[in-house]
């Protein structure tokens, strides 16, 4: 019975699979079907882990195992339920209060957290002394690497106009970020083609059995 | 307006789909070169002392599989053939899932291995930075605990960890945020823990500005390619690297499509200029 | 009141985290540590009230009767079902309602949630981003024209790094003598994303972070209040 079921799994896949990419010919009756599927599934993934695995040990537990050591958990238990007020129309306001807590600690951890790893340890990173390396091919590197942080981070600032000096360095800038945006369209495609990569290995591997999986 | 004739795209759909599916029967097995920042991440798991607790976080759903899946096996393996023990994590909530996939995969290479000693998985828990930060700061209240609804306490492999202090490294796996950044951000940042990393193709330019003198990300695995780096470098070859012939393939294909569309257009402007005849 | 109390707890919240990362004793260390756990609880709420959002707005598609209403039943019917067999049986080792359901997890192989998350979900998922592959080839052909400088660097750019990531990098430069060794494809690759690459993105980190930084500032000052909605 267990392999029946192993092998009805398979050819369910196998079945969605195609139902998918029926939509690369026409939009279809099959590829909505399992789109909204698709949807209904990870609706319902997402609620029950979020009861098991957040909900139920981090507030229900401590409040029901241990109340006196954890009373204070009382307030986001209601702060939460108030979130859930933001469904009915008329006591949407009451979800601003537990929002507020929310958008608070968020916006405190991001200052600092960004203000460190994403400016002041990237400017540190970027203070390099650029004439140290293995090969001459680094030194270049190390060069276009400085060169390319402070031209583009030159062309971000748009409180005056790119003109002279600034405008030059700004174009630099767009180089640089042009060539960067080339090098992520090259790793998009590999990320991209590896998925139907994936998916083919699933096909002629566990379905058809052409491949070792 | 251009005159020569645009192919229908459902062709191209078709020449791509052959295009990956024909080299994973026929295969070719070119050798693979591997690069720095794999190396990075491989010497940072080979340098760990026997015993050692390492934290990874499998911060990725279905969709990013065939990229992070073989690597994550790979890590994990790599960790297992060292004696570290690893804490699985998610910040992802199917990330529990793909980690016990691999728990699954494994199992049978290493029967000696419990759990509860040598690994454990925690589950996955929301709120991204602010759940990281807490970690740090008190561990066992954000994971009071596993996934299977023991307590912390009663598990061995947890002895002692109250925040990051005691752990060796932590290794996101990741398909966007919350995921390595976030890891950086905080484990390495805040709390000085050396972090590295596994993410898609998609996100791994973003990542490159952690990999610094600072160390913020110490190596980084970006993408399908990196990971058959990673199989080479265990000398333990799987789907990754089997999935290279048709990644070449395919990346021909497209550097094809590019020329010909550039022809074309050059082809239809010097047409234009000449009178558009 | 309904939009000043918001705005103190936010500003309240916010200075309690950053004096925290610069004073860690009593009481601001307690404080924003119990504040990052009631972070934890609330995001869990907030991840609910979205599914039930979903749940809603479906239930209001299905009785409006708006186009193709039948097939936001199957949405709402794929919902109840996986959240019925998560509750019921459990998923993994944690036990539902009913415990762990043996006899029809020794049926299935797996448990009736996981047996639909990997027979189903997973490869729903895996393939609906497949389809990227095949746009992103399609888009290559129809829109990577190079008409100025900057497409132009875009385009080489993209052609250097997508030859280094394959296999025929190597191939095709690999008789390249050692002294000419920087021109070998996969180094190519890899010098392009080491230097300008870094640059380019290490540029954007640093403008985003400090976009980031301002936003943050505002919404604790309270003077960005989008937050709070309308009236």
């Amino acid at each position: 019975m267990e392999q029946f079921f192993a092998t009805l799994g398979i050819w369910l896949g196998a079945l969605f699979t195609f139902a998918i990419f029926s939509f690369l010919y026409k939009d279809n009756p099959f590829y909505k079907t399992a789109e909204q599927i698709f949807v209904g599934l990870s609706a319902g993934y997402w609620f029950v882990y979020t009861v098991f695995s957040i909900l139920i040990p981090n507030l229900y537990d401590p409040l029901t195992q241990d109340f006196s050591a954890n009373w204070i958990k009382i307030i986001p238990a209601i702060l939460g339920i108030m979130m859930l007020m933001r469904l009915i129309p008329k006591t949407e306001w009451v979800s601003r209060f537990p929002i507020s807590v929310v958008i608070g600690t968020t916006s405190g951890v991001f200052f600092l957290r960004y203000l460190k790893s994403d400016v002041l340890n990237q400017l540190t990173a970027t203070m390099i002394n650029p004439f140290i390396g293995e090969n001459w091919v680094v030194i270049v590197g190390q060069i276009l690497l400085i060169v390319g942080t402070i031209t583009g981070v030159i062309y971000f600032y748009f409180s005056k106009k790119h003109t002279g000096a600034l405008g030059v360095s700004a174009k630099i800038g767009i180089y640089f970020l042009m060539v960067s945006f080339g090098a992520a369209f090259g790793y998009t495609a590999m990320a991209r083609i590896s998925l139907l990569i994936g998916r083919l290995q699933f096909l002629l591997g566990d379905w058809l059995g052409i491949i070792q999986p | 307006m251009r005159k020569t004739k645009q192919i229908d795209r459902r062709w191209l759909f078709l020449l791509i789909f052959f295009g990956v599916a024909l080299p994973l029967i026929f295969t070719i097995g070119l050798p693979l070169e591997t690069t720095k920042n794999v190396h990075m991440v491989y010497d940072l798991i080979d340098g760990m002392p026997k015993g050692s607790r390492a934290l990874l976080s499998f911060d990725y759903d279905p969709a990013s599989m065939p990229e992070l899946h073989p690597m994550a096996k790979a890590v994990v393996k790599h960790c297992f053939d060292k004696e570290i023990n690893i804490i699985f994590t998610a910040m992802w909530p199917m990330g529990v899932q793909m980690a016990d996939d691999i728990i699954e995969q494994l199992k049978d290479d290493y029967p000696d291995l419990k759990y509860g000693e040598d690994y454990v998985n925690l589950g996955f828990k929301a709120g991204g930075m602010i759940t990281i930060q807490s970690m740090g700061k008190n561990f066992r209240e954000v994971f009071p605990k596993d996934m299977n609804g023991s307590s912390i306490d009663e598990l061995p492999i947890m002895e002692g960890i109250n925040n990051f202090s005691n752990i060796g490294f932590v290794f996101s796996l990741s398909a966007g945020a919350p995921g390595i950044k976030e890891w950086v951000q905080i484990a390495h940042d805040a709390y000085g823990r050396p972090t590295s990393g596994g993410c898609t193709g998609v996100s791994a330019p973003a990542m490159l500005p952690y990999i610094n003198e600072q160390k913020q990300l110490t190596g980084l695995l970006a993408g399908l390619k990196a990971a058959a780096e990673y199989e080479t470098l265990i000398k333990t070859p799987g789907s990754a690297t089997k999935g290279m012939d048709a990644q070449s393939i395919a990346h021909l294909i497209i550097i094809i499509f590019i020329a010909i569309g550039n022809i074309n257009y050059w082809r239809d402007r010097k047409a234009l200029k000449k009178g558009g005849k | 009141m309904k939009r000043k109390i918001p705005l103190l707890i936010t500003f309240t919240v916010g200075i309690i985290l950053i004096i925290s990362e610069f004073i860690p004793h009593k009481p601001f260390g307690q404080l924003s540590g119990e504040l990052e756990i009631w972070f934890l609880i609330i995001s869990g709420f907030a991840i609910l009230l979205g599914q039930l959002s979903l749940f809603k707005v479906n239930i209001l598609k299905i009785q409006y009767k708006q186009r193709d209403w039948q097939f936001y039943v199957i949405t709402l019917i794929s919902f109840v079902v996986m959240v019925t067999l998560g509750f019921l049986w459990g998923t993994g080792k944690s036990a539902g309602m009913l415990g762990h359901g043996e006899i029809i997890t020794s049926t299935l192989g797996h448990k009736p949630f996981d047996y639909l998350f990997h027979n189903v979900y997973q490869h729903l998922q895996a393939t609906m981003f497949s389809l990227l592959a095949f746009f992103i080839a399609s888009a290559a052909y129809r829109a990577f024209i190079g008409r100025t400088v900057e497409s132009n660097l875009l385009l080489t750019s993209a052609v250097l790094v997508m030859l280094g990531n394959t296999t025929f990098g190597s191939l095709l430069t690999g008789w390249l003598p050692e002294s000419l060794n920087f021109l070998h494809l996969p180094k190519v690759s890899e010098f392009i994303m080491t230097f300008p690459t870094t640059a380019g993105q290490r540029a954007i980190m640093i403008g985003a972070g400090l976009g980031i930084i301002g936003s943050s500032l505002r919404i604790i000052l309270g003077i960005e209040r989008s937050y709070l909605g309308g009236e």
